[in-house]
């Protein structure tokens, strides 16, 4: 396989009294589609540019292939940057951008042509080799950079962002050719976005930051069906999250004390030791809701509400229900085999609520996110 | 000062026309497509108006050059109409060496201290936008300074360095001295230039393997060109009409053309320098179309 494998380790960065990286350590695997998601502001890009180059890190070590690049500048080191705002030479047609790295090097014109255009028709841009980037649509220039990133041929492409500029469809067409273009060049991306979707759907593994921390790894299921945090489960997707203190454990479950709703059973893996304040995370997704009590069941948690607001958009309804106990849950409802029975719930309803153990999680509860949890019991019930 | 004021003045009467009434097609080349009729029908009284203002102003403007091209044709002296005459160009371009040898200073000293401005101020302009270091604050805010002061004390204060340091008064320390005033404007137009341009394109040759030195030749230098060339049509113009603080520096043989046409007129008004003026607003109006289709065209990539 092409590519480099990246190590960063124990990187810090601070502006001033700011501190934007507070000891971030990743290893990413030679040709991996790696996305450093987050919110804005938590330090996706300046951990970016400590591997390009363009920042030096407090402390902390990048390593690329196996070699320490500490120190060296950008074009030392075997990896190009694809900008967020694209960057590119205003004063350069498509083809002398692209070609600018080759240029330096004073190739023969006949090695530089060949090479621009076998890039251009990567990024399928053939067409537009002689136009100034002024003259492209966004989209354009967005593979304009991409190609004149890739001509160098490093091992690892760095992407800051690179369809944020980019209305919503020609976001997700450009997403597809980005990963197509990485199946082809075969090289690691590092790609930094803080759209969860984006992010789900290309990557082969994720790292989610806040604040300067890196605060899960893995895959994109890993990530989704099993989130390390409030803050993860609540940024990737929507949950629903109910604070609640572990009451009993048997085999692989354990049951959660919620307050206003009494035991919720749950999946827990390892981590969920008697007593401990812990945070329940249900997607939407998993959950049965129906205008009859589905029975009882022991691996079955049931609860009971009011529908608060149905919300028809088309392939799914999402339904915020009013909890008995207090509190209100999201649930998505499918449209799939529709004609199996259409639940006809409305406004004001009684309905129940149910899933299974296995579907929901333990995760760890930070104590800033018990604050503000949205959709659970976690808000006390107003007196 | 009293030139700055004027030039101000001057750009605000531009501004304001330009707002109320757009150029005509012919000046403005590839102008706004013309407008429908319904949007001139709701806008006629507007209009109306504003023509006439548009026209007393451009009169104002234009009244006294059109006086002056019009004598410089006036077959005697005096200052009553007798005829019509080529007699005062003919003086103009074969009996007045000593007004060709100021024009040739000037010209010098336009383009030496132009140019040597345009290099010192985009450098500086290069410096103060890419490099941090600590006295880049004082360049920044010492740098207007020039441009503030009024020109008869830059005019003494350039006078009393040049006597402290023994320089004696000629074309060189005309043309320090038209450098000195005229880099603040090519910095300032450069700098402008400079802000304007992402930062990230810098990173990105450098990314690609472009050395600072590369950077800045293939990538800064032609994105800025439009402010450089802006700059240093700027200095020349300054430089060709400067008179006060020409007027401290200069020495014998090192007159130029303002400060000859002030003591060519202390002794009456020669229709010779009217002729002069009519040929140098003709050329103005000559450069000016290339020069501005230039920076046109360089903009509008
Ligand atoms: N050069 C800088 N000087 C000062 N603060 C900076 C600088 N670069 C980034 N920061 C700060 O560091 C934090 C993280 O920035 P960044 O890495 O750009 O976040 P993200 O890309 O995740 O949105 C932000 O709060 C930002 O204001
Ligand atoms: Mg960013």
């Amino acid at each position: 396989m092409k590519g480099s494998d990246v190590t960063v380790s124990g990187i810090s960065k601070s502006f001033g009294a700011f501190k934007a990286l507070k000891g971030v350590s990743l290893e990413i695997k030679k040709g991996e589609f790696f996305s450093l998601l987050g919110p804005s502001g938590c330090g996706k890009t300046t951990l970016l540019r400590v591997i390009a180059g363009f920042e030096e890190p407090d402390s902390g070590i990048v390593g690329i292939d196996g070699r320490d690049v500490s120190g060296l500048p950008p074009d030392k080191r075997r990896c190009n940057t694809v900008f967020q705002s694209y960057a590119l030479f205003p004063h350069l047609t498509v083809f002398e951008n692209v070609a600018f790295p080759l240029r330096l090097k004073r190739l023969p014109n006949r090695l530089v042509r060949e090479l621009v255009m076998k890039h251009l028709s990567l990024v399928q841009l053939e067409g537009h080799a002689e136009k100034r980037p002024s003259m492209l649509s966004g989209g354009q220039k967005q593979r304009v950079a991409i190609a004149r990133a890739l001509i160098n041929e490093p091992s690892v492409l760095l992407l800051d962002e690179p369809l944020s500029a980019l209305d919503a469809k020609l976001r997700q067409r450009m997403l597809v050719e980005l990963d197509s273009i990485h199946d082809k060049v075969g090289i690691t991306f590092i790609y930094v976005t803080h759209d969860q979707q984006e992010a789900l759907s290309v990557s082969d593994r994720i790292a989610v930051m806040d604040q300067g921390l890196v605060l899960q790894i893995g895959s994109p299921q890993q990530i989704y069906e099993n989130p390390a945090s409030d803050f993860v489960a609540r940024f990737i997707g929507e949950t629903n999250i109910f604070a609640g203190v572990v009451a009993s454990r048997e085999g692989p479950f354990a049951t959660v004390e919620c307050e206003g709703l009494g035991p919720l059973l749950v999946e827990a893996n390892g981590e969920a030791p008697l007593g401990a304040r812990v945070s329940v995370a249900v997607r939407p997704e998993k959950i049965r809701i129906a205008a009859e009590s589905p029975g009882a069941r022991p691996e079955l948690n049931v609860l009971s509400g009011v529908v608060e607001e149905p919300i028809y958009s088309g392939f799914q309804t999402k339904y915020i229900i009013h909890l008995a106990g207090g509190g209100s849950v999201t649930v998505f409802r499918q449209h799939a085999n529709w004609s199996e029975g259409v639940p006809d719930l409305k406004w004001k309803d009684e309905v129940y609520l149910s899933w299974s153990a296995r579907d929901s999680v333990v995760v760890e509860s930070d104590a800033v996110a018990n604050d503000e949890v949205v959709n659970g019991a976690a808000r006390p019930p107003a007196p | 000062m009293k030139k700055l004021r004027l030039h101000g003045a001057y750009r605000a009467v531009r501004a304001t026309l330009k707002g109320i009434r757009p150029l005509p097609p012919r000046i403005s080349g590839s102008g706004p497509p013309a407008t429908g009729r319904k949007g001139h029908a709701k806008r006629r009284r507007g209009i109306a108006v504003s023509d006439f203002v548009y026209w007393a102003v451009i009169a104002f403007l234009f009244a006294p050059l059109v006086v002056l091209f019009a004598y410089s044709f006036n077959s005697s002296k005096s200052g009553s109409w007798t005829g019509f005459s080529f007699m005062w160009y003919e003086r103009l371009f074969l009996g007045s060496g000593l007004l060709w040898n100021a024009f040739g200073n000037s010209a010098i000293i336009a383009l030496g201290s132009a140019s040597a401005a345009t290099l010192l101020g985009s450098l500086a302009a290069v410096g103060t936008s890419r490099y941090s270091f600590w006295y880049r604050p004082y360049v920044k805010s010492m740098s207007f300074i020039p441009m503030i002061l009024p020109e008869i004390i830059v005019g003494v204060s350039l006078l009393v360095f040049f006597a402290g340091v023994g320089l004696k008064l000629g074309l060189l320390t005309v043309w320090i001295a038209h450098t000195t005033f005229n880099i603040p404007f090519v910095y300032l137009l450069v700098s402008a230039r400079l802000e304007e341009f992402d930062p990230s394109i810098i990173e990105a040759a450098r990314d690609l393997g472009a050395t600072e030195v590369q950077t800045l030749l293939r990538i800064i230098l032609p994105i800025t060109m439009p402010g450089i060339a802006s700059g240093f049509l700027t200095a020349v113009t300054l430089s060709l009409e400067d008179f006060v603080i020409t007027f401290f520096v200069a020495g014998p043989g090192s007159t130029t053309l303002p400060l000859f046409i002030y003591s060519a007129i202390r002794f009456g008004v020669s229709p010779v320098i009217n002729a002069l003026s009519a040929v140098m607003v003709a050329g103005t109006v000559l450069l000016i179309y290339p020069a501005r289709n230039f920076l046109k065209a360089y903009a509008a990539h």
